[in-house]
């Protein structure tokens, strides 16, 4: 495991730090009870290139609740090292104190009793302050979307995604790549790519048919004297992950020796500095800046992790900037003679009650939401436990939706998709409509009920499983396990595909699975065309309001191993 | 419950596939065809560039595309097929490039392993795992 020290000595080595990367700083503002807007944006200019980044904002125009994960297992070469840190490993990691705005900011450690005390993250009219804050100060300031951006909430649902592309203009961002934007159909997709007054960029995004790429996969800007490309990379498993008739004739995949390609192409063209704007998932990046040469710097995204400093692969940075609008990246660098010479990054915690929204972009986002604002604010129920999804194996709002499919569709096992995104519900809050579609808003949201035998359920989990656990980072899809609901299963996670999942069992009788006896099954998101059975949404918005205070049991039921 | 017409539909729409892995016979077969094309010489690495995805999207149709330069003949074995012959690619001498590319059908996750007989006479060989997945789930 990667030490803090051996970790900043890397850093330095890369020359310049800015204070721990400008988090250290925080603990002490909080203790000073002086947690304010200036200090939060505080950075002193460097270099003569500043790069601003905000990546898997799913959508969520107004401040949220996102409960970091507690369990986030690497494999292979990347186990325990960022971002497979969590909890009181990650405080030790970054140095961070426990009950700081950071530690509540980053990990899941208190984080009832820390969301109470500091309140709300993101809303994309307090990261327009940060935005137009950072142009203030450096005017020609690029602003990168990582992707994962027009979906994920009850309107975006409504307005095929409309709502976050009239925002996010107003954002001004310089390019942007993408993932969940293709669950709206490629029709529309470049219906809105054509009116976006920016590129919408993915080098590994190509026509099935002929094998020729379908999107732009790069642009060039002069920033401070240098030449900057920018290359986007789109999720390379689009049509695994996700339903791929509704884009066909598109093909995705890592796709390395294009990525290469690209690269020289665009060196060869003269760029001083190039940036992967990615939406690979961490563990692809490093692995890609490791086998690809001549990138400075990857802006991650797609699996939701958010790191305080940057994560230095050979000559190559990593960038974590979170999701759903809780973090914005601030990266300066100092670009001469055709490199990189130095940095100084901040990964800026966006508290909705320190950060002042921009009143022109609260506005916009009102605007956006005002022909929906009865059937947002409807209260469904309530919740007497802390929901959230985000984890390698199991999240209480899966939990509650399994549940809600085994009693509302009969069913004796339920599994619900290992999805990062869907902000989190403190104890005792109220159910709005708003909250069940920011878990569950999506275009394929019908809720299967079937027969599936032992054996069956055994190779989906094994197949999940190793979509997760591959040892090789490009044989990962970067979701986390699928849940599971009235069925108990073991995992080592250290095995190969086909030996990780034993003692499966069905939870109501005790009995062990058997591999021949077939079971009933309920799920939702299965990527499968003409699926049928209510919208996910239905099935959890009758289980609430027949419930009207819904609790979920801690899960005790999937046991771990091999880590 | 009773199988009807509707759960068989909801059924195969949900999670429903079957992965092979290579059997030893299959496994066998591949070391055939190697010996026969090589005729049992040793087969060594580096020259042959076989490019595949790592993940299919359709198993159905997987574009490979196999580069080794100065080769005379190249020969593609899908491994864990129940026929692992692919295809042998031949090149003459005013060839411009040892180069093919097609699209094979992959039972499920194996390995895609091309051997080129070179012009002296030597052979190498590259492999790549392709996996066959059921897919959904991602995030």
């Amino acid at each position: 495991m990667i030490s803090r020290r051996d970790f900043l000595q890397a850093a330095v080595a890369a020359s310049a730090v800015y204070g721990a990367s400008g988090v250290g700083n925080w603990a002490r503002l909080a203790a000073q009870q002086a947690l304010t807007q200036d200090q939060l944006l505080q950075f002193d200019s460097f270099g003569n290139v500043t790069l601003i980044h905000v990546t898997d904002i799913h959508a969520q125009l107004k401040p949220i609740w996102f409960r970091e994960p507690e369990i986030n297992l690497g494999v292979g070469a990347v186990n325990g090292k960022p971002p497979h840190v969590t909890g009181a490993d990650f405080l030790k990691m970054f140095d961070l104190t426990p009950g700081t705005p950071e530690a509540y900011a980053l990990t899941y450690v208190d984080f009832v009793s820390l969301a109470r005390g500091y309140g709300k993250m993101g809303g994309l009219d307090r990261v327009a302050t940060v935005v137009n804050a950072i142009r203030a100060d450096r005017p020609d300031a690029l602003l990168l979307d990582g992707g994962d951006t027009w979906h994920g909430s009850y309107t975006s649902l409504k307005t095929d995604g409309q709502d976050m592309v009239n925002v996010m203009n107003a954002l001004k961002p310089d390019a942007m790549t993408s993932h969940w934007e293709f669950t709206f159909g490629v029709d529309r997709v470049n219906e809105i790519v054509d009116t976006l007054p920016f590129p919408f960029l993915g080098a590994n995004i190509f026509d099935a048919e002929w094998d020729e790429p379908a999107y732009e996969p790069y642009k060039m800007f002069e920033r401070g004297g240098a030449k900057i490309a920018v290359i986007g990379q789109a999720f390379p498993y689009l049509p695994i992950a996700n339903p791929k008739w509704m884009f066909p004739g598109l093909s995705f995949g890592v796709r390395e020796e294009r990525m290469a390609e690209v690269v020289q192409e665009v060196r060869d063209a003269g760029a001083d500095l190039v940036v992967v704007l990615s939406h690979n998932g961490f563990d692809v990046d490093r692995k890609m800046a490791a086998q690809v040469p001549g990138i400075d710097v990857i802006l991650t995204g797609h699996t939701h992790d958010a790191l305080p400093e940057p994560v230095l692969v050979g000559e190559t940075m990593l960038i974590a900037s979170g999701s759903n609008g809780k973090f914005v990246t601030r990266l300066d660098l100092d670009v001469r003679d055709g490199r990189m010479m130095g940095f100084r990054h901040k990964l800026i915690p966006i508290f909705s009650d320190v950060i002042e929204p921009d009143a022109d972009m609260t506005a916009l986002i009102d605007a956006q939401r005002a022909p929906y604002t009865a059937e947002l604010d409807e209260v469904l129920g309530t919740t007497d436990s802390l929901l959230y999804r985000r984890g390698n194996f199991n999240g209480t709002w899966d939990d509650l939706i399994c549940n809600a499919l085994i009693e509302e569709r009969e069913a004796d096992i339920a599994l619900s998709p290992g999805f990062r995104w869907g902000p989190s519900l403190l104890p005792g809050a109220p159910i709005t409509r708003e909250d069940l579609f920011n878990a569950t808003s999506m275009s394929y949201p019908n809720a299967y009920r079937s027969e599936m035998t032992g054996e069956t359920l055994h190779i989906i989990l094994e197949d999940v499983a190793d979509n997760l656990f591959n040892p090789d980072p490009y044989y990962q899809q970067g979701g986390d396990m699928v849940r599971v609901g009235g069925m108990g299963y073991h995992i080592d996670v250290s095995k190969p595909q086909g030996s990780r999942i034993t003692n499966m069992t069905l939870l109501k009788t005790g009995e062990p699975i058997d591999p021949a006896k077939t079971y009933v099954v309920s799920g939702w998101a299965s990527v499968n065309e003409g699926t049928e059975g209510p919208p996910i949404w239905q099935v959890v918005e009758d289980y609430i309001t027949r419930k009207g205070t819904v609790s979920v049991d801690p899960n005790k039921s999937v046991q771990v191993s091999g880590a | 419950m009773e199988f009807t017409r509707r759960g068989a539909i909801a059924l195969s729409a949900g999670f429903a596939a079957v992965l092979m892995l290579p059997s030893k016979m299959a496994k066998a077969a591949v070391d055939d065809k190697i010996a026969e094309f090589t005729g049992g010489a040793s087969v060594g690495s580096g020259g042959i560039t076989l490019t595949t995805p790592e993940i299919a999207e359709n198993g159905n149709t997987v574009p490979i595309e196999v580069d080794a330069p100065g080769a005379v003949e190249i020969m593609v074995l899908a491994s864990g097929n129940p026929t692992p012959g692919v295809a042998t690619f031949k090149f003459g001498p005013l060839a411009g490039a040892q180069r093919a590319s097609t699209r094979i059908r992959l039972a499920g996750t194996q390995d895609v392993v091309a051997v080129a007989k070179m012009g002296d006479g030597s052979f190498v060989q590259a492999s790549n795992t392709v996996k066959v997945t059921i897919g959904g789930c991602g995030g």
